[in-house]
C-alpha cells in the first residue's frame, strides 16, 4: 500500500511518508519550522508552542501532529510569525537570560531564535524573577534562571531503570524543573554531559568543564538556527 | 511510619499509576508526606524522588509541610468575596490566632485559601479536614471555633440542621443546601431507579443505544458540546483490550456545582448513565473522577455503587445481558482545576501530574492507560438515562434547533435566589437574570473557562469585531446590551455557569483580578504562554489599575492576549478571557483609569523613587528640573 502522503506547508507542496510529525516531514523537504522543547528521539510534548501552526484555522503544535494527506499548513506568515516572536519574549522576559555571561552562548536554541526573529526589546515588561542555582549535585548545575521547562531533560535523561533524573515541580507561574537529589549525587559523566547537550539553553551545566569551543567557533555564531534544514 | 506506608503502597499494589489514592491515604493518616514518606514511595513504586515529588507539588491538598489539627480551606472564590469573604477571613483569624497560609502557634489551626470548591450558591464556605461549612458570618466562625476549641467534633460542630434533600441522607448528613429552584426533564421525581439499565437495556442492542443517543442530538454538557452519540460511536468502533468510561465529576469552574446538586440528589441516576455508556461501546472499566472537594460525599457514593452491585447492575452479566461486565471505582483529586479537562483528568487519574495531554491521539483513541477512553460529563451521562426511558424525540421536544434538550444551570452572585436552574437551550440571559431575581445587574459572566473545543464558525456567530474571532466564547462576562442573547450552542455555549454582578461591583478591581489569581494559580505551567502570559498581563492591569496606564496598555492588553489562544488545552486558550472580554464588553470601566491626554506614564516621580535611596546613604539629590 503506497503511505505517500501529499500536503501543503504555506502552498508549497510537500511530499513525505505517512506516520511522521509535521516538523518532521517538513524537515524533510527542506522546510524549517522552528522548535524548542522538541528533541529528536524523545516523545513530543508542545510546551513551548514556537512550533506553532495554523491548520483550517485552528492552532496546532507541528511538533506533535502527524502529517495527514491533504493539510493545508500555514507557517511562515505574518501573524504566526508574530505568535512566535511573542513566545521567544516571552522565554526571555521570564527568566533572567543575561547572554554574555552564559556558558552555551552560541550554542544556545534560544538565543538563536531571538536572533532569527531578530527580538529587539521585548513587547512584555521584565519580570526579573528571583530564581536559585541548585549547585549540590558534584557534577551537574542547573540554574533556575534560565530554565525555559521545555522537559528535554525529563524526557531524556533517564537511569537503567527508567527512572527521570529531572522533574517538574510545583505548578503555573511558580513551575520549575528539579534534577533529583538523589539521583543527581552520582549521575554518571556522560549522562550529565548529556543533560548539559540536550539542555537547549544554559540552564543545565557539565561542573568541571563548562565548554570546550571558543564564542565564534559555536553552532549558531556562523550560521543561524534552522540554515541546515532550510533550502 | 514506614511499616504503615508500607501497608499502603501494598494496599494499591505497589502500583505508580495509584500514587493518587496512596498520596491521599498518607495525608489521611498523618496530614502531609515528608521527604522520607517520599523516598519509600520512590524506592516502592520505582519512579524517582523528583518524579513523586511532581504529583505531590502539583496539586493544592497534597503538601510537604505538617498540618494542623483542623485544616480550614476558605474559598476564595470571586462569589465568596460578594458575599463577605473578607469579614469571614478576619474572623477566622482572630478566633483561631493564626493568618492565612499559616497555622495557630499550638498547632490546632491551621488557613489555607482555596480556589471555587463548589458552593457558590452558599458562600462564603470553607472545608475543614473534609467537611463543609457553607453560610459563614463572623459569629457563626466564632461560634465554630469556640465549639471545637472546646473538644466538639466537627459533626457536632456543624449547624443543628441538615441541608435539603438528600443532604440530610444518613450517609451524607451534610449541611449544604441543594437550592433546586427548576426542575425540568432531568431533575424532576419520575425517576424509577435502575429501570432503564434493570429492563430498557436489555431489550436494545448497543447500536440501537447509539443510535437513540444519536438522534437525540445530545451534546456534552461540561461546555464543548460534543456530540454524545458520536463519541460514543467512535468508543465502540476503536478496538481495546479494555475500555474505559470516565465520569467527570471535576467541576472546578468558577461557578459552577450542578455536579454536586446531580451526585447528591441522583447519583443513581449518574451511574446508570455510566452502565449505559459501557454498555454502548463495550466497555469494561468504569472510574468516577471526584474532585476533591466532594470529598464529603465519597461515602455516600460508594454506597451507591455497592447497592448496585448488590441488585446486579454492576458487576458480571449485568442485568442479566451475558458478558456484559463493568465496574466503576471512585478516585478522587486533589484540587486541581485543570484536572476537568479530560486528558489532564486522565493524568491524574494514572497518578501523574494533571498537564492535559496533546491532541491527537483523542482520548477515544489513546486514554486511560492507552486504553479507547470515553470522558463524559456528569450531566451528560444523567441525559442518557432520560433519552432512553422516554425516547430522542421526546427530548428532542426541548431546546432550540441546535442545542436540543436542557440545561442545568448554576446561578450565584448578586441575586435572590441563587441555585440551581434547569432551562431549556434558547433561554436568554434576561430570562435568567429574572428568574434569579437579580436586580440593578451590571454585568454577567457566563461559562467559566472549562476546555471547549469550539469551532470558528461558532465564534463567528458572536458577530462583530475580529477581535472575536481570537476569543471562545467560553467564560465571557456579558454586559446589558447582550442580555437577551439566548443560551445555545450557536450564541453563548456554556457549561452552565452564571455569576451576576450588580451595578455596586467593581468588575475590574473585584472581579477580573480574582479571576486572573486563578488562572495563575491554576495553571499546569506546561505551555511558556499559560504559565507566564496570565501573570504578566494581570501587572499590566494592576497598573492601569494603579493610574499609571495610558491608551496604549489597553491595546497591548488585547494583543498579548492573542498568543495564549496558541496554548495546548482549553485553560491556558481562555486563561486571558477575563481581561479581554471585560475590554470588548466594558471598555469605558479601563478609559476612566488610563491618562486619556497622554501616550506615555507621567506619573513617574524622580524624587519619590530615590526617597528611600538617598534616605539609606545618607544622601541630599538636588534636582536641576523645575
Amino acid at each position: 500500500m503506497d503511505q505517500t502522503i501529499k500536503f501543503t506547508i504555506d502552498g508549497t507542496i510537500v511530499t513525505t511518508q505517512k506516520g511522521l510529525t509535521i516538523v518532521e516531514a517538513a524537515k524533510d523537504n527542506g522546510i524549517y519550522i522552528p522548535t524548542l522543547c522538541n528533541f529528536e528521539g524523545a516523545k513530543p510534548k508542545g510546551c513551548c508552542r514556537m512550533c506553532t501552526i495554523k491548520i483550517n484555522s485552528r492552532y496546532m503544535t507541528a511538533c506533535t501532529t502527524p502529517a495527514a494527506d491533504g493539510m493545508e499548513i500555514e507557517s511562515n506568515t505574518e501573524e504566526i510569525t508574530d505568535i512566535r516572536k511573542s513566545i521567544i519574549e516571552l522565554l526571555f522576559v521570564s527568566g533572567n537570560h543575561f547572554c554574555p555571561a552564559c556558558e552555551k552562548s552560541g550554542n544556545c536554541e534560544l538565543q538563536a531564535l531571538a536572533y532569527k526573529y531578530q527580538m529587539l526589546v521585548p513587547r512584555f515588561p521584565f519580570i526579573f524573577p528571583q530564581k536559585g542555582i541548585d549547585a549540590s549535585s558534584p557534577r551537574l548545575m542547573k540554574e533556575q534562571n534560565r530554565c525555559i521547562a521545555c522537559k528535554r531533560c525529563i524526557k531524556t535523561i533517564k537511569d537503567e531503570e527508567g527512572r527521570n533524573y529531572f522533574a517538574y515541580k510545583n505548578r503555573g507561574y511558580a513551575l520549575e524543573v528539579i534534577l533529583d537529589p538523589e539521583l543527581g549525587k552520582d549521575i554518571p559523566e556522560d549522562l550529565a554531559k548529556l543533560a548539559m547537550e540536550n539542555c537547549p539553553v544554559g540552564s543545565i551545566i557539565y561542573k568541571e568543564k563548562g565548554f570546550d569551543e571558543p564564542i565564534g567557533s559555536r553552532k549558531f555564531d556562523k550560521t543561524p538556527i534552522g540554515s541546515e534544514i532550510e533550502v | 511510619m514506614k511499616d504503615k506506608i508500607l501497608e499502603i503502597t501494598s494496599k494499591y499494589g505497589d502500583d505508580r499509576g495509584r500514587l493518587m489514592d496512596i498520596l491521599i491515604d498518607i495525608h489521611d493518616l498523618k496530614g502531609y508526606v515528608d521527604d522520607a514518606n517520599i523516598e519509600v514511595l520512590s524506592e516502592k513504586l520505582g519512579i524517582s524522588i523528583a518524579e513523586v515529588n511532581e504529583t505531590v507539588s502539583f496539586y493544592h491538598f497534597f503538601t510537604k509541610t505538617p498540618k494542623a489539627e483542623f485544616n480550614i480551606y476558605l474559598n476564595d472564590s470571586i462569589t465568596s468575596n460578594l458575599r463577605g469573604r473578607t469579614r469571614v477571613k478576619e474572623a477566622f483569624e482572630l478566633a483561631c490566632d493564626a493568618t492565612f497560609e499559616g497555622k495557630s502557634e499550638d498547632g490546632m489551626f491551621g488557613l489555607y485559601n482555596t480556589s471555587c470548591i463548589g458552593m457558590n450558591d452558599q458562600d462564603p464556605a470553607a472545608i475543614i479536614n473534609d467537611v463543609v461549612f457553607t453560610n459563614l458570618t463572623p459569629y457563626r466562625v466564632k461560634q465554630l471555633i469556640k465549639a471545637l476549641k472546646d473538644g466538639k467534633s466537627l459533626q457536632e460542630a456543624t449547624y443543628e440542621s441538615t441541608g435539603d434533600g438528600k443532604n440530610s441522607d444518613p450517609d451524607l448528613k451534610s449541611m449544604v443546601f441543594n437550592n433546586i429552584r427548576k426542575g425540568m426533564m432531568l431533575l424532576n421525581k419520575d425517576y424509577e431507579r435502575f429501570e432503564v439499565v434493570g429492563k430498557i437495556l436489555a431489550e436494545n442492542s448497543p447500536e440501537d443505544i447509539i443510535k437513540t443517543v444519536e438522534d437525540s442530538n445530545l451534546r456534552g454538557r461540561g461546555g464543548a458540546g460534543f456530540p454524545t452519540g458520536l463519541k460514543w460511536r467512535f468508543g465502540r468502533r476503536v478496538e481495546g483490550e479494555h475500555k474505559i468510561i470516565i465520569c467527570n465529576a471535576d467541576e472546578g469552574e468558577p461557578g459552577t456545582f450542578k455536579d454536586r446538586v446531580m451526585l447528591t440528589e441522583f447519583p443513581d441516576l449518574v451511574f446508570e448513565g455510566m452502565v449505559i455508556a459501557a454498555y454502548a461501546t463495550g466497555a469494561d472499566i468504569g472510574l468516577l473522577y471526584l474532585r476533591f472537594e466532594y470529598r464529603y460525599m465519597y461515602n455516600y457514593l460508594s454506597l451507591v455503587l455497592e447497592e448496585m452491585r448488590e441488585k446486579g447492575y454492576l458487576g458480571k452479566n449485568i442485568a442479566g445481558i451475558m458478558d456484559f461486565n463493568f465496574d466503576i471505582r471512585i478516585q478522587l483529586g486533589a484540587g486541581a482545576y485543570v484536572c476537568g479537562e479530560e486528558s489532564a483528568l486522565i493524568e491524574s487519574l494514572e497518578g501523574k501530574r494533571g498537564e492535559p495531554r496533546d491532541k491527537p491521539p483523542f482520548p477515544v483513541e489513546k486514554g486511560y492507560m492507552n486504553f479507547p477512553t470515553i470522558v463524559n460529563n456528569v450531566e451528560t451521562l444523567a441525559s442518557t438515562v432520560k433519552i432512553l426511558k422516554h425516547g430522542a424525540d421526546w427530548f428532542n421536544t426541548f431546546g432550540t434547533k441546535d442545542s436540543l434538550g436542557t440545561k442545568l444551570l448554576s446561578v450565584s452572585g448578586d441575586c435572590r435566589f441563587p441555585g440551581i436552574y434547569e432551562v431549556e437551550w434558547g433561554t436568554s440571559i434576561r430570562e435568567v437574570i429574572e428568574m434569579a431575581g437579580a436586580e440593578d445587574v451590571q454585568a454577567v459572566q457566563v461559562g467559566g473557562p472549562s476546555g471547549v473545543l469550539v469551532s470558528v464558525k461558532d465564534v463567528d456567530h458572536l458577530g462583530g469585531t475580529e477581535l472575536m474571532k481570537w476569543y471562545k466564547p467560553s467564560g465571557m462576562m456579558v454586559a446589558q446590551k447582550t442580555y437577551d442573547r439566548k443560551l445555545s450552542y450557536s450564541d453563548l455555549p456554556t457549561g452552565g455557569s452564571i455569576i451576576i454582578f450588580n451595578n455596586k461591583r467593581d468588575l475590574l478591581k473585584e472581579v477580573v483580578m480574582n479571576f486572573m489569581d486563578f488562572f495563575i494559580e491554576e495553571s499546569c505551567g506546561s505551555c511558556s504562554t499559560c504559565r507566564n502570559l496570565p501573570y504578566i498581563m494581570k501587572q499590566k492591569l494592576q497598573k492601569i489599575l494603579d493610574g499609571h496606564g495610558v491608551r496604549q496598555d489597553i491595546d497591548d492588553l488585547l494583543s498579548w492576549g492573542k498568543v495564549i489562544k496558541v496554548s495546548r488545552c482549553g485553560l491556558g486558550q481562555t486563561a486571558a478571557n477575563p481581561i479581554l472580554s471585560s475590554i470588548l464588553n466594558f471598555r469605558h470601566l479601563y478609559e476612566e483609569y488610563v491618562q486619556a491626554m497622554t501616550d506615555y506614564d507621567n506619573t513617574f516621580d524622580l524624587e519619590k523613587s530615590v526617597e528611600a535611596a538617598n534616605k539609606f546613604v545618607g544622601r541630599k539629590t538636588v534636582f536641576h528640573h523645575s
